[in-house]
């Protein structure tokens, strides 16, 4: 008869507005800001640098400006310090005296993250940023984007787990050869004099 | 599908004292293009498409390419008498290549599905002899892509039904994707310039001082 | 039952009265179904004549979404362009990627291992789902279905972007491919996930199926709408779904056999009739062989790495030459045509994107058909505007 598809296409809406009341696989969509979705492991929004203890002296970045040069839309703009400072090895580096990241031209491809050398920039989840500034309001300096290592473990965990181990090994490898650069020294100054 | 020899020769003994060239490719994963002349390029289109053992009936893209007026620097081993005996030297030649456009086109065949075969077609300059022969009425699918290389580039196709500006609007003057395009710099405000774009910017809006 | 036992005549092609001389009598209508209209899926414009209700010329307009993306991959390395191609079709942006990282490594040469290929095909086959399965929502909301069917749509592809998500970092911008694999590898707990999603789509789309398919609205509006004969749709370059609802059996996956394509069991539906109907069962009919494809994909992945050992990372510089590579994307053929001059940047960056090339016949499709036609035909098309303006 004329029309029965039209009432089977009733049915199954009728099925699917009343199955919303009753399973969630049925319901689209959650009462935002009061109810929020659970965000997945992965999930990157703007970066952020990562500091080990203090944000001033344990941050990670050594202003190498690799990220500036990879960044395809040209967001990072960094300025080099005039001194150095010790970094987690203990050896003297220089670090950023400016690390402006415009937000409002940010693609969050993570491209700055997959090239840095150094662990020290990754991908913060947080993306209620809206502010009524234009311009100033999205552009973060130094001071916003630094975050410690603690709440990028609470981020990404098993990321931060990855990190922190590279970061340990190249410790240890740094310590070795100083150990044995050490050894070494001292062998040739113990036998130069008996040399003589 | 025959090899690219094969088809110069056949297309030579069908449109005899055309001007054919297969140019190399030195990607191994690419294919070689054949090079027509303007003035015969939509008598070889039609042999291309209406010949029983290609029968490329799909031309998929229409490119157009700016190559401006460049020295190109080549190594050339040459045998040089050097103090009576004969040695062979290695010198750097430098040939001028004159500014042209180009437009290459990539034919497949949906009938016998293979392919493809690369078309190539270069005007005579980049300034006013920039006029080609248009593969629309051959290809239907050519139209909107060689507007575009009109568009763009600014190849004048002879023969096509419609060229008009497609993705700029109609009053725009300029050709953007050449090489020596300059885009007007009071386009858009960048908010954090940098490099070119700050000294650009300097010039119409007060900068921000940085704290160090 | 079916409703359509009386087949009305070929088509509905209604020619304008002419007076001696040829010209239309009374006066023509200019419409101008302007940028921001709901039903031109994106900033589209139509600059229709009519004849009362009538289409006797329509041209398309388009350009306001262009961005220049072949002149930014010209001035940025190879690498960065990658995050551009995510947006030329927004909707399926692992498809552009996989187009764009097979181009280069047929330009440079380099080998992608397998369960990096086998990746590869479950995103594409996942992409092509939900793309299809959107634009059968925007096509039923185009007839006045007010929204309801593509909720139920997006509701589906929510589920595949949630696993977008979790993989790569972002739901439609994925950034995922890089030259010579993936960049991180699918765990164990994704790929069960993946499975279940894929295995609960069939219920889905019988569902969608169910109140859609033999709708008499749906087929009153679109048989014998919009036909594209065969010659036709060869010569204008169409691809995709589109040229396989004329009759034409081209599909790259089974012609070319790039990836491991060649492994899956699966067939290329071909239509009949190339109208509107025909191109909305392509679409079903391809999600179902899809999930036929993924179910495979997923029961034969193999372990290993998933990047070729030689690819690098920075300092990208493939030797001078040129390539063109062709994936098909769920639109139609997406190629790239990359020319390298041995600079980290590219000479020439150049996308085919398949709705641009689509659009071409979109005149002599709607001629004759009535205006609300003309937005159907747009509909059945299945445009993107950041692929036709780049």
């Amino acid at each position: 008869m004329l029309g029965e598809q039209i009432i089977k296409g009733m049915a199954v809406t009728a099925r699917n507005f009343f199955g919303s009341y009753v399973s969630k696989n049925r319901l689209t969509t959650v009462q935002y800001p009061e109810e929020r979705l659970v965000p997945k492991a992965n999930t990157r929004q703007f970066p952020m640098l990562v500091f080990d203890g203090d944000a001033e002296k344990g941050l990670r970045c050594v202003a190498c400006t690799i990220c500036e040069k990879e960044c395809p839309p040209k967001c990072i703009y960094i300025v080099k310090s005039k001194d150095k400072k010790p970094d987690y090895k203990g050896q003297p580096q220089l670090y950023p005296a400016v690390f402006d990241i415009d937000v409002s031209v940010c693609m969050s491809c993570q491209i700055c993250v997959e090239v840095c050398p150094f662990e020290s920039i990754k991908m913060n989840t947080e993306f209620e940023l809206a502010t009524d500034d234009r311009f100033e309001g999205l552009l973060l300096h130094k001071n916003e984007l630094a975050k410690s290592n603690e709440y990028y473990h609470k981020l990404h965990p098993d990321d931060a787990k990855e990190s922190d181990a590279v970061l340990t090994a190249e410790k240890s490898r740094a310590e070795a050869k100083a150990k044995t650069a050490a050894e070494a020294k001292a062998k040739a100054a113990a036998t130069a004099p008996a040399a003589k | 599908m025959e090899a690219l020899e094969q088809i110069k020769a056949r297309l030579g003994a069908a449109l005899p004292l055309t001007k054919l060239d297969i140019l190399p490719n030195e990607c191994s994963g690419g294919e070689r293009s054949l090079l027509v002349e303007p003035g015969r390029a939509f008598d070889v289109a039609k042999f291309l498409r209406d010949d029983a053992q290609l029968k490329l009936d799909y031309c998929s893209n229409v490119t157009g390419i700016d190559w401006p007026e460049a020295k190109i620097k080549t190594k050339v081993t040459k045998k040089v008498l050097v103090e009576g005996v004969e040695k062979e030297v290695e010198e750097i030649v430098e040939t001028l290549r004159s500014g042209h456009l180009e437009v290459v086109y990539h034919l497949y065949s949906m009938e016998l599905q293979h392919g493809p075969i690369v078309l190539r077609l270069r005007t005579e300059n980049r300034a006013d002899k920039t006029h080609l022969p248009s593969l629309t009425p051959v290809w239907r699918g050519a139209e909107f892509q060689e507007r575009e290389v009109y568009d763009l580039y600014g190849v004048i196709f002879d023969g096509h039904p419609d060229l008009r500006r497609i993705l700029m609007w109609d009053e725009f003057v300029g050709f953007p994707m050449r090489r020596d395009y300059v885009a007007p710099d009071d386009f858009e405000y960048e908010p954090t310039p940098h490099d070119e774009v700050l000294a650009e910017a300097k010039k119409h809006y007060p900068t921000t001082e940085v704290k160090a | 039952m079916n409703a359509v036992a009386e087949l009305p005549p070929k088509s509905f092609a209604v020619k304008p009265k002419l007076d001696e001389s040829g010209t239309p009598i009374g006066e023509l209508l200019e419409v101008s179904m302007g940028p921001h209209h709901p039903s031109t899926h994106g900033v589209f414009r139509m600059d229709v004549s009519l004849d009362g209700e009538t289409v006797v010329k329509l041209k398309p307009v388009f350009g306001y979404l262009h961005r220049n993306h072949e002149k930014i991959g010209e001035n940025i390395s190879y690498l960065a362009s990658m995050p551009y191609t995510d947006r030329l079709d927004y909707f399926c942006s692992m498809t552009n990627n996989w187009a764009y990282a097979l181009t280069i490594e047929k330009l440079a040469g380099l080998a992608v291992p397998e369960r990096a290929e086998y990746i590869r095909v479950i995103m594409a086959e996942l992409t092509r789902l939900q793309n299809h399965t959107c634009l059968i929502g925007f096509f039923v909301q185009d007839m006045g279905a007010l929204g309801t069917p593509m909720m139920y749509a997006f509701r589906e592809r929510e589920k595949i972007l949630d696993l977008f998500e979790s993989v790569s970092g972002a739901r439609m911008m994925c950034n995922y491919m890089r030259f010579g694999g993936v960049r991180v590898d699918v765990n164990d707990e994704w790929l069960a996930q993946t499975k279940k999603v894929v295995g609960d789509y069939g219920n889905f789309l019988d569902e969608f199926e169910a109140f859609l398919t033999q709708n008499e609205i749906l087929l009153a509006r679109t048989q014998f709408v919009g036909v594209l004969p065969r010659d036709l749709a060869v010569s204008a370059s169409v691809t995709g779904p589109m040229l396989r609802a004329s009759g034409v059996n081209y599909d790259l996956r089974k012609v070319d056999k790039y990836g491991i394509y060649s492994r899956f069991d699966f067939q290329v539906p071909v239509g009949e009739h190339g109208d509107v109907y025909d191109r909305y069962m392509m679409r079903v009919l391809e999600m179902r062989e899809s999930i036929k494809i993924l179910q495979q994909a997923l029961r034969d992945i193999p372990a290993g790495p998933v990047m070729d050992p030689k690819a690098k990372l920075r300092g990208f510089r493939p030797k001078p030459g040129e390539a063109y590579g062709r994936v098909e994307a769920p639109k139609g053929e997406l190629g790239f045509y990359i020319i390298s001059d041995g600079s980290p940047n590219p000479y020439r960056y150049r996308v085919r994107p398949p709705s641009f090339v689509n659009l071409t016949i979109l005149e002599d499709m709607c001629l004759g058909h009535r205006i609300a036609d003309a937005v159907v035909i747009l509909g059945s098309v299945d445009i993107v505007l950041g692929e036709v303006d780049r």
